[in-house]
């Protein structure tokens, strides 16, 4: 479980964040949603240490990482995956080295079984014979599961991604959506979302934070965020005319 | 100021929370081989040109006069080459390539959030992604000047040779003659300090993009400069403090 306590952060003379707190459970997709540039992207740097904020304490199970020492937080980042939002692969690696990475350089593993490990998480996210092919023969969709399978490959207790559908087509958002749901309740792990996409909302959304302006301004899940009765939820959700035409019936 | 600051505070991170020695290792000989070997075919054609020109232009001035021994020439071209040419001028070349590529390489990293990969991953990305460029670059720079070295004479001899200028003998003579092999000491101290001035000024470039394409395309070029501004003005004290009288 990862807890977040009235976090802020300002770049300059512009706030960003605004005193926003909250809780993201473990064994299912936790989504951060909002219009693009209320700050969620930035929130979700400061919670995996990309970024400090000016106020607030971050807790991973606990573990206050914001003030903690420098091996505490190697520690907790020793446990997260994190997908980024264009998948942040090492152009000079293949993907099979690619996601055997963090094992090479975090684990005392040997070859074998972490060749074993590889293929494994490949196979999950269904790239089993892509394993020297190079980041730059990979499509956008194929790159994002390659990301996947590094993030997981260290069966890490935490997992954070960045806009995980973004540049996809609505199948293969599905299908990253899916795999991401699958991958949180498999191996029970914290799993944080950061996305404007609401087919990924209904989709996964089983605990969803709005954030609008910098301040989170609603908290539900797919089930509810319909019915939130807070107009910058609604005219987030109903933007689009299909759903306003789905909203009148 | 904040700048020069920012620098040192990056030299200091390049050496806490570090990985294991054998990350260290093959990353560095890794990056020898982009940097040493990737610079030899450079390296040998400028040198071999330096040379042949210098010895034209040195017999150009002293042919003149009956009083000079023709070996002075090739006296003249090694002093060239040992004290200033291979060590000093070959390093703005060697900014050019290998401080570009460098920031270049690191400004595309930071800007397709890899550095942030490694960063989540608990990997600390300065010492990771710099150290082992900037061990390479000190240590295959000495190298890359004394192949320098050797070439820019071949290159001096064989155009004394061809346009006879000087016979074969007197230029071997003229290599030989009041030798101080101090100046080759000054030479390698000189190339692991400019080594080491464009490898960890341009890794700390690269590293620091921040924006696009654009960018990274300005960190380079602002890398390459900075660089050899750094390389000249250590060149002038590194004179003062060693051959200063």
């Amino acid at each position: 479980m990862i807890s977040i306590e009235h976090i802020s952060k300002s770049f300059a003379d512009r706030d960003i964040l605004k005193d926003v707190s909250g809780v993201f459970e473990k064994g299912k997709p936790n989504l951060i949603i909002g219009a693009s540039g209320t700050g969620k992207s930035v929130l979700l740097k400061c919670i995996v240490g990309l970024a400090k904020p000016d106020t607030g304490t971050v807790f991973f199970d606990g573990r206050d990482f914001t003030n903690g020492d420098v091996d505490m937080k190697t520690e907790v980042r020793r446990e997260i995956g994190m997908l980024f939002q264009g998948g942040a692969l090492f152009d000079s690696k293949n993907v099979e080295e690619n996601v055997r990475f963090p094992l090479d350089i975090l684990t005392k593993m040997k070859y074998e079984e972490k060749m074993e490990r590889v293929n494994f998480c490949l196979k999950r996210v269904g790239l089993e014979n892509a394993n020297k092919k190079m980041t730059s023969e990979l499509s956008g969709g194929m790159k994002k599961r390659v990301g996947i399978a590094r993030a997981i490959v260290n069966n890490p207790n935490y997992l954070f991604c960045d806009e995980p559908n973004s540049g996809l087509d609505p199948q293969t958002s599905i299908l990253i959506d899916e795999l991401i749901q699958d991958i949180s309740e498999d191996f029970d792990i914290t799993t944080i979302v950061v996305t404007h996409d609401m087919n990924s909302v209904m989709g996964i959304g089983e605990k969803i934070m709005f954030i609008f302006k910098g301040q989170k301004i609603w908290e539900g899940t797919n089930r509810t965020i319909t019915n939130s009765g807070v107009q910058e939820v609604d005219d987030f959700v109903f933007a689009n005319k299909v759903m306003r035409t789905l909203r009148g019936k | 100021m904040k700048e020069i600051g920012q620098y040192f505070i990056f030299l200091g991170n390049l050496f806490t929370n570090r990985e294991s020695f054998r990350t260290y290792y093959k990353l560095t000989l890794d990056e020898c081989m982009n940097i040493g070997v990737g610079s030899l075919w450079l390296f040998m054609l400028v040198s071999l040109f330096v040379g042949a020109v210098d010895t034209v232009q040195t017999a150009f001035n002293m042919l003149n006069s009956p009083f000079i021994p023709h070996y002075v020439i090739s006296q003249v071209v090694r002093e060239m080459l040992v004290l200033e040419l291979c060590p000093t001028i070959m390093s703005l070349i060697y900014a050019g390539k290998v401080g570009g590529s460098i920031a270049g390489g690191l400004g595309t990293m930071r800007i397709t959030e890899q550095i942030d990969a490694l960063e989540v991953m608990g990997i600390n990305s300065i010492s990771y992604l710099a150290l082992p460029k900037i061990i390479a670059s000190s240590l295959m720079y000495p190298l890359l000047v004394i192949f320098s070295l050797v070439c820019g004479m071949i290159g001096g001899y064989l155009v004394g040779i061809v346009t006879n200028i000087v016979a074969p003998g007197e230029f071997i003579q003229g290599l030989r003659s009041e030798f101080n092999p101090f100046t080759i000491t000054f030479a390698l101290i000189k190339a692991f300090t400019f080594g080491f001035l464009i490898s960890s000024i341009s890794c700390f470039k690269g590293y620091y993009t921040q924006g696009g394409a654009l960018e990274v395309g300005i960190s380079s070029t602002k890398a390459v400069t900075i660089s050899v501004i750094a390389v000249l003005v250590a060149d002038y004290l590194l004179a003062q403090l060693l051959l200063g009288r």
